[in-house]
């Protein structure tokens, strides 16, 4: 008999990977492209390639707790009456009520009231839970419009011009059947149980020169008191920052591709829009070309996890960040003791994405009465305001050591770079040497 | 992202207020423009054997008129030129060729914005009001005029980057929206040997029908042929010799509205540019319809 | 009585006027030379009627709520769009997206509205006098559109529940629209709607549009109609 010949290692294609075998598959399966929630999933530059450099023999750091490091941030000081005044400068981002359930978006202002900081609506319309459980809100004004009404623009704290996102820079809102209940079906005014197609411009306006038209009827229907948000997924971040300015912003919203979706294609996620990181220096630098930088506020979203991407979006040169993802997984999302639900799903607890499908353990992303009762919103919303602050004492832990007595003072400076991605699209130098790609 | 204007005199007694009918119908453009302004003012047409240049150099101290003589002499024609401001009118009787030959060679500095019997091209950065009195517009008196503000979109807001674009003889072009494809088809217009100075997606649709022009289509077929080649959104309006021409892309979402009297045409972005002339309350008021062209003045 | 002119005081002072809550109901306002200007009676609240001498712009009468609102003239992009209740009115033409995402109230249209009339529509009812421009009925989702004259392309493209009605020739329809059988609710329904217009046309011109529903849920073979 002969002696089996010794092999190599089954190795596995980096091209043709497992997960690119599965998707093949099921699209020979079904003849659809795959939609779930979420953002990018795949390996990014992003700030955990960034260091601080703290103190030194020239830099001197502050004592905690007695040197004050002030962590407070003013959104839409330009043109509004009554800009908003958030004591962290983290926000709660745009997620809607139909895409997760009312208790969560209960959760969240409650954690986001504790915290003194705002909410966001979502592609959806306002609720009265949200209204009542969130001291600061800021509603969205999208090419959807469901649920827009005067009375609603009229009771939010801020009005944020959905332009684009940055799961999908170009793509419209989408929620499947099993989540359009009879409430949310009521809301949004369409019939139960259909998959809801949304449109991917706004239906009276396309450009910044009509959409400062625009700008200026809200502005008009609600006395011109409320701050007017422009946001913009990972696109042109340099030509969008410049003519949100030009058509009358007063806070910007810049969001990567990190961030997340209700649902959208896969292929949309991970395939259009720029990494987070790379949005950063060209939206600052479009706000100091027109200085308008502190003027006009950036927020930046996609992928914020930690008090040290706050510190370094903002030493960036960003007045606040927004967390999406992060908030939902303070909550509960994708929580371990559910794995067993998850298996059965067909997936494990971190890695669940089909929101879409309005299954959800965690009664999260689900419009299931029952699943959603399994989310205590009181519970959930100090879990949230937990996570928020320490977020804050995070960043103010860092902007301490290198000797700012407010988060704001942090500085490109202050930061160097692992990767020379990183060096490049931060523009700040590899880490010991004073080189940065482009310069 | 702009707003455009275009205004025609059907009645001849009107003209010598071209000038000061046309400024509030740009100046209403400003919000929609902040970042520069440029006009194209159809006037003074000259004779069969001239040809009359609009000039342009950075530096205001420019010695233009050195430049009249030396090209008379290095051209052996008649030359005469007329400085305003930044910008300086040139009318040459040498073959037209020739002269851009000679700028080209003595006088990199200089841009040629525009060419013909009659046209008059000026364009800066600025506000339209500051940009309308630099070149003292305001008593000028002509047969037609077009004019553009300019929000800058994906591309440096520079004076070169201003519309209108000169496209070939009275012909120049302004642009309302923004393109989609223009990247790829200037690689090929350069190709076919057109020159660019900028980014800017407008100068590459004015390039494309310099191109079919030259290549013998008539403006008529130069346009239809731009609904197929073209992509993205855009208004154009096209100064002609003799008038202007206005064409929509198929999906229409940059607004645009045409107004009708005795006395004048006008087309404008927003209907307030035209709510300044006298007679538009009582005006035939439309809206053109997209992928058409709308025409005054011969088409040829 | 009262006029307001704007190029006299403003649109905020115009604006801030006709939005107080404090108006007694069948107030009359009137605004004198609106020369095109934009946002003109936008976010009003109280049941008083408001006349606009003069054309004017962009979204004119948006986010209208009891009021009842001609204008005189022509109206630009966005008339009276996301209205709530109440009337809107136009003598003459409407530019496109008129009526866009209303969720009530009446717009009427006595002469022709652009494209995207009726766009993203949640409720509203839309009279036309004339004819409307492509992609009108976009994305209806609730609510009545009413054609007197001829529609342009795409009508009703991906539409919902929205009914549209049009006496005229439609240039073409849209994805999932589709002809729909007229029986006698519908020609109540539009008759009613004629009536509180005020434009007299015969009902039994008018053909019934709807959604055919095939891309209410996602499916492979539907795939070319995204």
């Amino acid at each position: 008999m002969q002696k089996k010949s010794p092999q190599t290692t089954p190795r596995y294609s980096a091209t043709f990977d497992e997960y690119t075998l599965s998707e093949i598959r099921r699209a020979a399966s079904t003849g659809i492209y795959d939609i779930r929630g979420g953002g990018a999933k795949r390996k990014l530059p992003h700030f955990d390639d960034l260091l601080f450099l703290g103190a030194s023999m020239s830099r001197y750091p502050l004592e905690g707790y007695r040197e004050r490091c002030d962590a407070n941030v003013v959104l839409g000081s330009r043109h509004a009456s009554k800009p908003l005044h958030l004591d962290i400068p983290i926000t709660i981002a745009g997620m809607s009520f139909g895409s997760l359930s009312g208790q969560a978006k209960e959760a969240l202002g409650r954690g986001a009231n504790a915290a003194g900081t705002s909410t966001t609506t979502g592609d959806g319309g306002m609720t009265p839970e949200e209204r009542e459980h969130s001291a600061m809100l800021v509603y969205q004004y999208l090419p959807s419009r469901y649920g827009m009404n005067p009375d609603d623009l009229r009771k939010a704290d801020a009005i944020e011009i959905v332009v684009g996102q940055g799961a999908k820079p170009g793509g419209g809102g989408m929620l499947m059947g099993q989540k359009i209940s009879d409430r949310v079906a009521a809301m949004r005014t369409l019939p139960k149980g259909i998959d809801q197609r949304s449109a991917c411009r706004h239906p009276d306006w396309t450009g910044p020169d009509d959409l400062e038209i625009k700008i200026l009827e809200l502005r008009e229907i609600t006395n011109w008191e409320k701050p007017i948000y422009i946001k913009v997924g990972g696109a042109r971040p340099y030509y969008d920052t410049a003519l949100a300015i030009k058509a009358g912003a007063d806070v910007i919203v810049v969001d990567g591709m990190q961030g997340g979706t209700a649902a959208t294609q896969d292929v949309f996620i991970e395939h259009v829009g720029q990494p987070t990181l790379a949005c950063i220096r060209p939206a600052v630098q479009a706000l100091q070309d027109m200085d308008m930088h502190r003027k006009i506020q950036l927020i930046v979203s996609g992928g914020i996890r930690n008090g040290a991407d706050v510190a370094k979006a903002i030493a960036l040169g960003a007045d606040a960040v927004s967390i999406g993802t992060a908030a939902l997984v303070a909550l509960g999302d994708n929580h371990p003791q559910y794995e067993d639900e998850y298996q059965q799903l067909g997936t494990t607890a971190g890695a669940y994405d089909d929101w879409h499908e309005g299954q959800d353990p965690a009664g999260i992303t689900t419009q299931d009465p029952k699943l959603a009762a399994r989310l205590d919103p009181e519970l959930a919303g100090r879990r949230l305001a937990n996570y928020l602050k320490v977020m804050t004492l995070e960043a103010q832990t860092i902007a301490r050591a290198c000797g700012k007595s407010h988060v704001h003072n942090l500085e490109p400076d202050d930061l160097v770079a692992l990767t020379v991605e990183a060096s490049a699209m931060a523009q700040v130098p590899l880490s010991g040497t004073s080189w940065i790609p482009g310069q | 992202m702009c707003g455009i204007v275009g205004l025609y005199l059907k009645n001849e007694q009107l003209r010598p207020k071209l000038g000061s009918l046309f400024q509030p119908m740009l100046s209403e453009m400003k919000s929609r423009g902040p970042d520069s302004a440029g006009v194209a003012i159809y006037r003074d047409p000259v004779n069969g054997s001239q040809t009359k240049y609009s000039l342009a150099h950075d530096n205001v101290k420019f010695d233009w008129q050195k430049l009249g003589t030396t090209l008379a002499s290095d051209c052996q024609c008649n030359a005469s030129i007329n400085q305003i401001d930044t910008h300086a009118i040139l009318i040459a009787d040498a073959q037209e060729p020739h002269v851009r030959t000679w700028l080209k060679q003595h006088h990199k500095g200089v841009r040629l914005v525009g060419s013909g019997s009659s046209v008059e091209i000026f364009k800066e950065v600025g506000l339209p009001d500051d940009v309308y009195s630099r070149f003292e517009l305001e008593a000028a008196s002509g047969t037609h005029m077009i004019g553009h503000t300019r929000m800058a979109t994906e591309s440096a807001v520079t004076t070169a980057g201003s519309h209108p674009f000169a496209t070939g003889a009275d012909l120049c072009l302004v642009h309302n929206g923004s393109l989609s494809n223009h990247n790829r088809l200037r690689e090929q217009l350069e190709k076919a040997g057109l020159e660019f100075q900028t980014e800017n997606d407008t100068e590459v649709a004015a390039a494309y029908m310099t191109h079919k022009i030259r290549e013998g289509a008539t403006l008529r077929e130069a346009l239809e042929q731009a609904l197929i080649d073209l992509d993205g959104f855009y208004t154009f309006c096209v100064g002609t010799e003799t008038g202007f021409a206005v064409l929509r892309d198929p999906i229409a979402c940059k607004h645009a509205v045409l107004a009708e009297t005795d006395d004048w045409v006008a087309m404008a972005t927003e209907y307030r540019a035209i709510a300044t002339l006298p007679g538009s309350d009582a005006a035939n008021i439309w809206e053109p319809k997209p992928q058409t062209i709308y025409a005054w003045g011969e088409l040829t | 009585m009262t006029t307001l002119d704007l190029q006299k005081i403003g649109l905020r002072k115009v604006n801030k006027t006709l939005q107080s809550t404090t108006t007694t109901a069948g107030e009359k306002f009137t605004v004198v030379n609106p020369m095109g200007g934009h946002a003109i009676a936008c976010g009003l609240q109280s049941d008083i009627e408001v006349t606009i001498d003069g054309h004017a712009g962009f979204y004119c009468g948006g986010m209208n709520k009891n009021a009842c609102i001609t204008v005189h003239g022509h109206a630009g992009v966005g008339l009276a769009e996301n209205m709530m209740s109440g009337t809107v009115r136009v003598t003459g033409n409407a530019s496109q997206a008129a009526g866009a995402t209303a969720h009530g109230g009446l717009l009427i249209i006595e002469g022709d509205a652009s494209s995207r009339c009726g766009i993203s529509m949640k409720g509203v009812d839309i009279v036309v006098g004339g004819s409307v421009g492509h992609m009108s009925g976009f994305m209806a989702q609730a609510g009545n559109l009413v054609i007197c004259g001829d529609a342009g392309d795409a009508l009703g493209d991906s539409i919902y529940e929205a009914n549209i009605y049009v006496a005229g020739a439609v240039e073409t329809l849209g994805s999932d629209c589709e002809e729909k059988p007229m029986d006698s609710s519908h020609v109540d329904a539009l008759t009613e709607l004629l009536n509180r217009a005020g434009i007299k046309v015969d009902v039994q011109k008018f053909k019934r549009y709807g959604s055919a529903r095939t891309l209410y849920n996602f499916h492979p073979d539907n795939a070319g109609n995204y």
